[in-house]
């Protein structure tokens, strides 16, 4: 039952989320220099006068500017995301192929980075001050100084120009393969951009990890549990554990749609052919309509990690959504 | 042979600090079934002490620098990790201060009771011996209760399961850390009378920490008194509460306001007045759940006599403090006015920037001495703060402030410090000295000395009165403690859920009461021996 | 015992700073002008090296520190003054104003904002003004949040309403008496915005949206991306200062989060 309410307190903010994103859509059309109908076309379209003619119909850009608004919000509310005019294709349809990459990239990544970020944090908490702290910490900072386009092209250069053993671009190799030849194949290329995405967030949990441990520990609660007669092992998972991992999956739904960014570094330069890669490409090529389509959809899969770091914290912490 | 003897035991603090040893040379006893009392001040030592007998002593930072701790004949300081623990919750029971945070908020009551039966291989039915326990500790209805969660349950609730918990695998010694400070007078008393009970009943001993010295004539066989880490007297109750040895136990026991009130002083002229005052705090619901009001504040009414201290006496969530916040205007109220005499008629619901008179003329000291002084702000320049606010001239206020703090007994140098390198009492005058500064005519104080030890709130109540005579002030005087209240007030009004339900002459209410929520009071207060004169 | 990590982050990012600002004395040649032949190793007179138009890469490494130095500190303080207004007067005021901020504040913290920064600059064409802009303008949420939060537990704090009770205005309690307690986690906080920024203005140049009339660092790596393969100097160079620079910035951000941590600990009483 909670989570049905959760699910109905979520809907409607998702919704004025995404309402809100669709107008900044429309009204960051509207800040670029020019004319809206060939910013849409990409500038491309000024030279092609059917094209301008029909993008001014479609969006209804001879009427009043509200009304292009409502347009603007219907056909987002129908996933009628316009078209590229470069591609020649529905944006929808182009973003829709990309998607399974990209989702694969990132939540890969973000998995690993928790688990072992937050392991490593828990540790250093209850290793506070010995040289394991020292070491875990520092390393944790390295990380997180380590700008990702750059530790990607380090890896490119050290394990596969120099040592040879990853694959430094695409999903795939280059003679197709089908089967668990083809699910190793991809593993294989998924190492280099994982690695790269997750060093970052792996730094942020270990902080976190370890700040949230250290609270834990210092609460009275804990001294209960010893006073019971529980090791240090027997407190640490029946009771710090459960109490410390809730702002960790906090953190965890809020960074979503940054790992989203960091997925259109990453992707570019591995050539990952996932949404990032699509926005690098149509950034280069000025396809606005695609960029915006792909920035409105990741704001949806950014308000559904929402729903789902919900409903993980509600299933954690008894007291959301109750008192 | 006892159950637990201290020998000579000495906990050395960390390099640096203001002293070599936390707990210093203490030797202790405690017999079978017997409950010791430890009884100081912050500071003493006292719940080192405790932590120390089965090794919960926070060990980064402290440690056992010598002695022994032989419980049942053998030594804790020289047991395995192993060993200690099958001690702990097994043969020795721990209840401990705050029953608000001393259960893990995300598991379920029942399973938390249930795990010391678990971790000590309890053999007979897990689920019964806890149903068993939470009927032991009176609590209503077990079976549903071993579903909730803790949030779910009251201060005194909390403090009844830990007390479930510490007892469940009948250990022979429950140690006890001031387990009542942190409740309501009428739970206090409850909560210290189950304790008793089970342990007489079950043979168990008690070795019960306090500061509070009616805690300690109410439980103890024997009591200890301890100072700076040391043991400054030990003896049975009576010979301690009694006939007091040493110096020091005579001043903790003198500090305790007796529960005698004086006749009332004369009343002048009402300077205060407030009728019909309401106030009720709304939370916000959901899209499924409406808001709930919440009354803090019904119909009261209320008047202060010229020169007169009123007390405003209830336990927590009574409206007490509302009622100080809303005749302060720091909260507003809902219906009903209050009148500043002859100055601001009906001055409830002016603007803020309306309110200068009304600042001017009530001023308020808080309960908690740390946090009641901007950590950031000098004692002259917090001293200075309202008149300069009010637009008085610089200069004059300057002198002012020396002035005030000599009328607070602090040194004029203190001006130029920050409020850290101040303890409590002396924070405390600070704030009476900001107070002053305003030159009020009412000053509401509010739990002004319930965070202060017993010895340092004698200090402070004396210097209240003393001003209060010199200044002419009203007063309004807030608290929990009857004793207090007694010791400082004309007048008194006692306030449960919002209501007024008694209202009097101290004496009256004190020595008559006409409420039984008032009588209740009154008995949860522990009476204290008469001290027997020296020879 | 963290105070080493404020004085090793002081001193790295002080050298920074001294090259970003002494930069012209500095280099030694100009960082946008072709210099010598292209794609030279790193010899005697090219340090460490020329790009693929002959261009040196240790000048353009040394101009490229006003960059980051100005985006990075531009930034923190534009989104820091967002930040601390958003949050102050949320926590101070509470209620329906509050529930409004935290709203807003949360649609700038879930919407994917390097996104949004690449669709803003993008489409006001990159320029230092609208790099700083669009950084700004995603980058505050955190100490909205944070100051929010502090305002929300010192409100309470009796010499709040101490001051509240001493009639002074509402504008004075927050400003002279709530937030200088709240500044010592906010500083930690802000500092590390300027690693954010910093980090930030250099993805955005590693894709190409860079200010076409100033060397960043960022830039020159995502230029030299078609031949990093043969010129490694060309990216592993630029990235190493960069490294340090954001390095040396949470150095300092960590180690001022140590000292505000224990005081307010202390006082907070948990």
């Amino acid at each position: 039952m909670r989570f049905v309410y959760a699910f109905a307190a979520w809907l409607p903010r998702a919704l004025l989320v995404l309402v809100a994103i669709g107008l900044l859509n429309f009204f960051l059309i509207r800040l670029a220099p020019g004319d809206p109908a060939s910013v849409l076309a990409g500038e491309t379209g000024a030279s092609d006068a059917r094209y301008i003619e029909e993008i001014r119909k479609s969006y209804g850009l001879d009427q009043p500017l509200w009304l292009q608004a409502a347009t603007y919000l219907r056909n987002l509310a129908t996933f009628d995301l316009g078209v590229s005019y470069r591609m020649q294709r529905d944006v929808a349809d182009i973003i829709g192929e990309r998607i399974p990459a990209t989702l694969l990239l990132t939540s890969t990544a973000l998995v690993l980075a928790i688990i072992i970020g937050t392991l490593l944090g828990i540790q250093a908490a209850r290793r506070a001050g010995t040289w394991q702290d020292t070491v875990i910490s520092a390393f944790a900072m390295l990380c997180y100084a380590t700008p990702v386009f750059w530790v990607g092209l380090l890896l490119v250069l050290l394990l596969s120009v120099h040592a040879g053993i990853l694959p430094p671009f695409g999903m795939s190799g280059l003679i197709p393969k089908s089967g668990f030849a083809a699910v190793l194949d991809a593993l294989h290329h998924l190492v280099l951009p994982v690695m790269t995405l997750a060093l970052f967030y792996f730094a942020v949990y270990v902080r976190l990890g370890r700040s949230a441990t250290v609270e834990v520990l210092g609460r009275d609660f804990v001294r209960s549990a010893r006073a019971k007669g529980l090791s240090e092992r027997q407190v640490l998972r029946r009771h710090v554990l459960r109490n410390s991992v809730i702002p960790v999956v906090t953190m965890a739904g809020l960074q979503v749609g940054q790992l989203l960014g960091g997925a259109v570094i990453v992707e570019s330069v591995f050539a990952w052919p996932g949404i990032g890669r699509l926005a690098f490409d149509a950034l280069m090529q000025r396809d606005y309509n695609l960029i915006l389509g792909i920035f409105f959809v990741s704001s949806i899969m950014v308000v559904l990690a929402n729903l789902i770091t919900d409903l993980a914290v509600r299933s954690i912490d008894p007291r959301v959504g109750r008192s | 042979m006892s159950l637990l003897r201290i020998e000579d035991l000495r906990i050395a603090l960390p390099k640096g600090g203001d002293r070599a040893f936390a707990v210093d040379g203490v030797s202790l006893h405690v017999d079978q079934g017997e409950t010791l009392c430890v009884v100081g001040e912050s500071g003493s030592g006292k719940s080192l002490t405790a932590s120390a007998i089965v090794g919960l002593l926070p060990s980064r930072s402290l440690r056992v620098a010598g002695g022994r701790i032989l419980f049942e004949g053998s030594d804790t300081l020289r047991m395995s990790s192993r060993e200690l623990q099958d001690l702990r919750g097994g043969r020795v029971g721990f209840v401990f201060q705050d029953p608000l945070s001393s259960l893990n908020p995300l598991e379920r009551i029942g399973k938390q009771v249930e795990e010391v039966l678990r971790q000590h291989r309890w053999t007979g039915d897990h689920r019964q011996r806890v149903l068993e326990m939470l009927s032991a500790v009176q609590l209503p209805s077990p079976e549903s209760l071993v579903e909730a969660y803790p949030w779910q349950l009251s201060g005194g609730q909390r403090q009844r399961v830990m007390i479930a918990t510490a007892l469940a695998t009948r250990p022979s010694l429950l140690v006890a850390d001031e387990p009542t400070s942190a409740l309501d007078v009428t739970t206090q008393a409850q909560i210290l009378e189950l304790l008793r009970d089970l342990t007489k009943q079950h043979g168990i001993a008690l070795f019960l920490i306090t500061h509070d010295f009616g805690v300690v004539a109410r439980m103890a066989d024997r009591v200890a008194v301890m100072k700076s880490g040391k043991l400054v007297e030990y003896g049975t109750r009576d010979a301690v509460l009694r006939t007091p040895r040493e110096a020091y136990t005579r001043k903790l026991l003198d500090a305790v306001p007796p529960l005698r009130a004086g006749p009332a002083r004369p009343a002048g002229e009402p300077v205060l007045k407030a009728t019909g005052l309401t106030k009720s705090w709304v939370t916000r619901g959901s899209l499924f759940r409406p808001g709930r009001t919440v009354a803090a504040l019904k119909n009261v009414s209320m008047s202060l006599g010229h020169g007169n201290t009123l007390a405003v006496v209830g336990e927590s969530g009574s409206g007490k403090s509302t009622l100080a916040r809303v005749l302060m205007c720091l909260t507003g109220a809902d219906s009903g006015q209050a009148d500043l005499v002859g100055i601001n008629a009906n001055y409830l619901g002016l603007r803020s920037r309306d309110l200068a008179t009304v600042r001017r003329n009530i001023q308020l000291v808080f309960q908690d001495p740390y946090a009641s002084l901007n950590p950031r702000r000098r004692i002259g320049a917090a001293v200075a703060q309202g008149p300069l606010a009010q637009g008085e001239k610089p200069g004059a206020v300057h002198a002012r402030v020396a002035e005030l703090l000599g009328k607070v007994q602090l040194d004029p140098s203190a001006a130029d410090r920050y409020p850290n390198e101040f303890s409590g009492g002396q924070r405390q005058r600070i704030a009476i000295a900001r107070a002053l500064a305003m030159r009020p005519r009412v000053l509401i104080a509010d739990e002004a000395v319930s965070a202060l030890d017993v010895s340092v709130q004698a200090e402070i109540l004396t210097l209240l009165k003393d001003i209060q005579r010199d200044e002419g002030l009203s007063m309004i005087f807030v608290t929990h403690d009857l004793r207090v209240a007694a010791r400082m007030a004309d007048q008194v009004i006692v306030m449960q859920s919002g209501c007024v339900v008694e209202q009097g002459a101290m004496q009256d209410v004190l020595t008559a009461p006409q409420h039984h929520y008032t009588a209740a009071l009154i008995d949860a207060v522990p009476s204290l021996p008469s001290i027997s004169v020296q020879q | 015992m963290h105070s080493w990590r404020i004085g090793v982050g002081a001193v790295l990012l002080g050298l920074i700073t001294v090259m970003a600002i002494a930069a012209p004395l500095l280099a030694p040649f100009d960082p946008m002008a072709i210099s010598g032949p292209p794609l030279l190793p790193p010899d005697a007179s090219y340090l460490l090296g020329t790009d693929m138009l002959g261009r040196d890469v240790l000048s353009g490494m040394i101009h490229g520190a006003r960059v980051s130095l100005i985006v990075g500190l531009v930034s923190a303080l534009c989104s820091a003054g967002i930040g601390i207004t958003v949050g102050a007067i949320a926590g101070y005021f509470g209620g329906a104003i509050d529930r409004a901020l935290v709203r807003f504040t949360e649609f700038f913290q879930v919407i994917p904002s390097f996104m949004f920064v690449i669709l803003l600059v993008a489409i006001l064409t990159p320029s230092l003004l609208s790099i700083t802009l669009a950084i700004s303008v995603v980058i505050w949420p955190p100490v909205a949040r944070l100051v929010r939060s502090e305002f929300l537990t010192l409100k309470t704090r009796e010499f709040v309403e101490a001051a509240r009770s001493l009639g002074l205005s509402h504008g004075s309690v927050i400003v002279r008496e709530i937030l200088p307690n709240a500044m010592p986690p906010v500083l930690a906080v802000g500092s590390l915005m300027v690693a954010t920024a910093i980090l930030t203005e250099a993805s955005l140049s590693f894709l190409g949206l860079a200010d076409p009339n100033m060397t960043s660092w960022g830039y020159m790596i995502g230029s030299a991306r078609p031949v990093f393969r043969h010129a490694w100097w060309l990216s592993v160079f630029p990235g190493l200062l960069l490294f340090l620079t954001v390095l040396s910035i949470t150095l300092l951000s960590e180690g001022l989060g140590d000292k505000s941590n224990p005081s307010l600990r202390g006082q907070a009483g948990h």
